[in-house]
């Protein structure tokens, strides 16, 4: 089985964010970056669907050049090639995004596409739906369990309250959700292995980006708590409040 | 998800694969070991899952050649390796020190091809454990003058005595036994199951409690010819292991002492006294510095140590000098981050003082303190104290 896993480098969980001065980007200088956490599930399947069934793992990524520690990351963890679709910085435009892969993934001939439902920096979540589009494939997104039967694929989808059951046939998009699988710990062996295989370069065949970054804002400050009372006599109020006030019931 | 103590940017020395390495050891340490730690500790238990995860991550027997199912990789990385494991526990890092350095690294430097082939596989995936027994109830600084006998008959190797603090022994497949002979000091290979051979766990230990230590009692015990270590001859032979096992203790305890420190800053900056909180008394301040400023020292003693031995040029008095300079340093800091966290230091709910009480074996084992002060004292002088 041929399968392409299209991966993405974003800002650790743990980053504290600031904002350039223009509040129009993220200030990358103090970020350390990590293998966007829902394409390591997409890895993880990937490696899984090729100890069963043979066949070849091949990381996709784009972006600047420092995308490259993403690429060696699912290389780390036991992928076969990588290509790197190399541009100035990450697009704000999924669209653009999502151009740039299918025009590299049309020529790799691929049986399956995986990558995670979202990335956990700019959560659009929109990848694995705009790239089964513009590749005229079958594309099934937040899958938590996947079965390959020949050509044949039953996906189980995470949807509001419940689970979807959804088949369709190779080739097709996976995006991957979390509980899908857990991914392995790249071994000593895998990093140092890892090192030695090249990643293939190419500019990145991007499009225009239609959306435009009007300005990102931190977080409003968390105002102080409120006591209502310490006795079941505050119940009542406590629940007006969760209602009225927080609105979180 | 603990980040590391890099004061000095030490960082910029290691290659981008050995971060990645120390990366992912820490990521499993956070994830899979540390949510087990303090159950652990608590029931005086080793958690037998981490075996084969520890097997399949590589750190077992980081140093020994990849044709034996190995990592095969530098000494930097093994220290980095131990540092990572003992940052979540001295007994985790315990359990990989023995396996590497004092099962698989005499089997691969003194064993035969059988003994490799045999062994060696299955040691680096955890499919099986060992155990290395050189110290006796009366022989510990002293272990030339160990009583463990191994008598040559037609049958093989008829070895009578026991040995003592064995890390591992209550649940070893194959224990590395070191005996007096007609030939002087001789290893061997002994088998779980072996006619003669039982374990027998140390119960009540208040150190290293997350981790199997126990006795190893020979009572006519026959050991096959094919079981006899054939390269290794004399005192030097269990000494070349220490040394090894040595070099990662001097690694590991800086784990130990960052994990602590980590614990006491952040403790620091959070608990409130007098209307602030204790990390702005200078008193606080001046603990926490010393601790910063000891692991900072320890980290370019040990960066410096694994690039001599990676390069062939470590010496045995380099490998005494930093594990008693780095396992001095890591109690000390462990005692200070105690007082830091004050009464709540005393909990299991934090990790000090499950290091704090670790750290008292590490400082007696493999080469107590004092014995490494005269190994470095004999050097520089050409006097020895000890022997």
């Amino acid at each position: 089985m041929n399968i392409a896993v299209c991966v993405k480098q974003t800002p650790d969980t743990e980053t504290r964010v600031k904002l350039t001065d223009d509040q129009k980007a993220v200030n990358e200088s103090d970020i350390n970056f990590i293998l966007n956490p829902y394409d390591e599930f997409a890895v993880e399947e990937a490696l899984k669907l090729r100890e069963t069934n043979g066949g070849e793992v091949t990381i996709i990524s784009l972006g600047p050049d420092r995308v490259k520690s993403a690429i060696r990351s699912a290389l780390a963890m036991g992928a076969d090639k990588a290509i790197h679709l190399v541009a100035d910085k990450n697009p704000s435009d999924p669209n653009a995004v999502a151009g740039a892969l299918a025009e590299e993934l049309k020529t790799g001939n691929y049986d399956l596409i995986l990558l995670g439902k979202q990335a956990i920096d700019d959560d659009h979540a929109q990848l694995p739906s705009l790239l089964g589009e513009k590749l005229g494939l079958p594309a099934v997104t937040v899958v938590v369990k996947l079965d390959i039967n020949g050509d044949q694929v039953t996906a189980e989808r995470e949807i509001d309250g419940a689970h979807e059951i959804v088949t369709c046939n190779l080739p097709a998009v996976i995006g991957a959700q979390r509980g899908l699988n857990e991914p392995r710990y790249a071994s000593l062996k895998g990093i140092m292995k890892a090192k030695k295989i090249p990643i293939e370069e190419k500019p990145a065949a991007l499009a225009a980006d239609q959306l435009e970054i009007e300005s990102f804002n931190y977080p409003p400050e968390k105002s102080a708590g409120k006591i209502v009372g310490d006795s079941a006599d505050a119940v009542p109020e406590l629940l007006r409040l969760l209602h009225e006030e927080a609105k979180v019931i | 998800m603990f980040t590391g103590v890099d004061f000095f940017l030490i960082d910029d020395l290691l290659s981008e694969e050995e971060r990645k390495i120390r990366q992912t050891i820490r990521q499993y340490v956070d994830e899979k070991f540390l949510p087990l730690a303090a159950e652990y500790h608590r029931k005086a238990d080793f958690p037998l899952s981490v075996i084969p995860e520890l097997g399949a991550l590589g750190v077992l027997g980081v140093t020994i050649p990849e044709r034996y199912g190995a990592a095969g990789l530098n000494h930097t990385i093994y220290g980095l390796a131990m540092q990572e494991l003992e940052r979540g526990d001295s007994g985790l890092r315990s359990f990989a020190s023995v396996q590497g350095s004092l099962v698989m690294y005499p089997i691969s430097r003194y064993g035969s091809e059988t003994q490799k082939q045999l062994w060696l596989p299955k040691l680096a995936s955890g499919q099986a454990v060992g155990c290395f027994g050189l110290t006796e109830p009366d022989h510990g600084s002293d272990p030339g003058g160990m009583l463990t006998k191994a008598v040559h008959t037609a049958d093989g190797w008829l070895l009578n005595g026991s040995k003592m603090w064995i890390t591992n022994a209550p649940i070893a497949d194959v224990a590395v036994v070191w005996a007096q002979t007609e030939q002087g000091i001789r290893g061997f290979l002994v088998e779980k199951g072996t006619p003669g051979f039982r374990t027998q766990t140390i119960k009540g230990k208040f150190s290293l409690r997350a981790s199997l230590t126990g006795e190893l009692i020979f009572d006519d015990c026959l050991v096959p010819e094919a079981n006899l270590l054939p390269e290794g001859k004399g005192l030097r032979a269990p000494l070349s292991c220490l040394n090894e096992a040595r070099y990662g203790i001097a690694w590991g305890a800086i784990g130990a002492a960052m994990a602590c420190y980590e614990e006491a800053l952040d403790y620091a900056k959070n608990r409130i006294q007098f209307g602030k909180p204790i990390a702005g008394f200078q008193l606080t301040q001046h603990k926490l510095v010393e601790m910063l400023n000891e692991i900072t020292k320890a980290q370019l003693l040990n960066l410096q140590l694994g690039r001599l031995k990676d390069q062939g040029k470590a010496q045995y008095y380099h490998i005494s000098l930093a594990k008693r300079n780095n396992v001095d340093q890591a109690l000390k800091i462990a005692r200070s981050a105690r007082t830091i966290l004050a009464a709540n230091g005393i909990t299991d709910e934090y990790q000090t003082i499950r290091h704090l009480l670790n750290l008292e074996s590490v400082f007696t084992y493999e080469g107590t303190h004092d014995i490494h002060t005269l190994i470095v004292g004999e050097h520089i002088t050409g006097m020895g104290a000890f022997r």
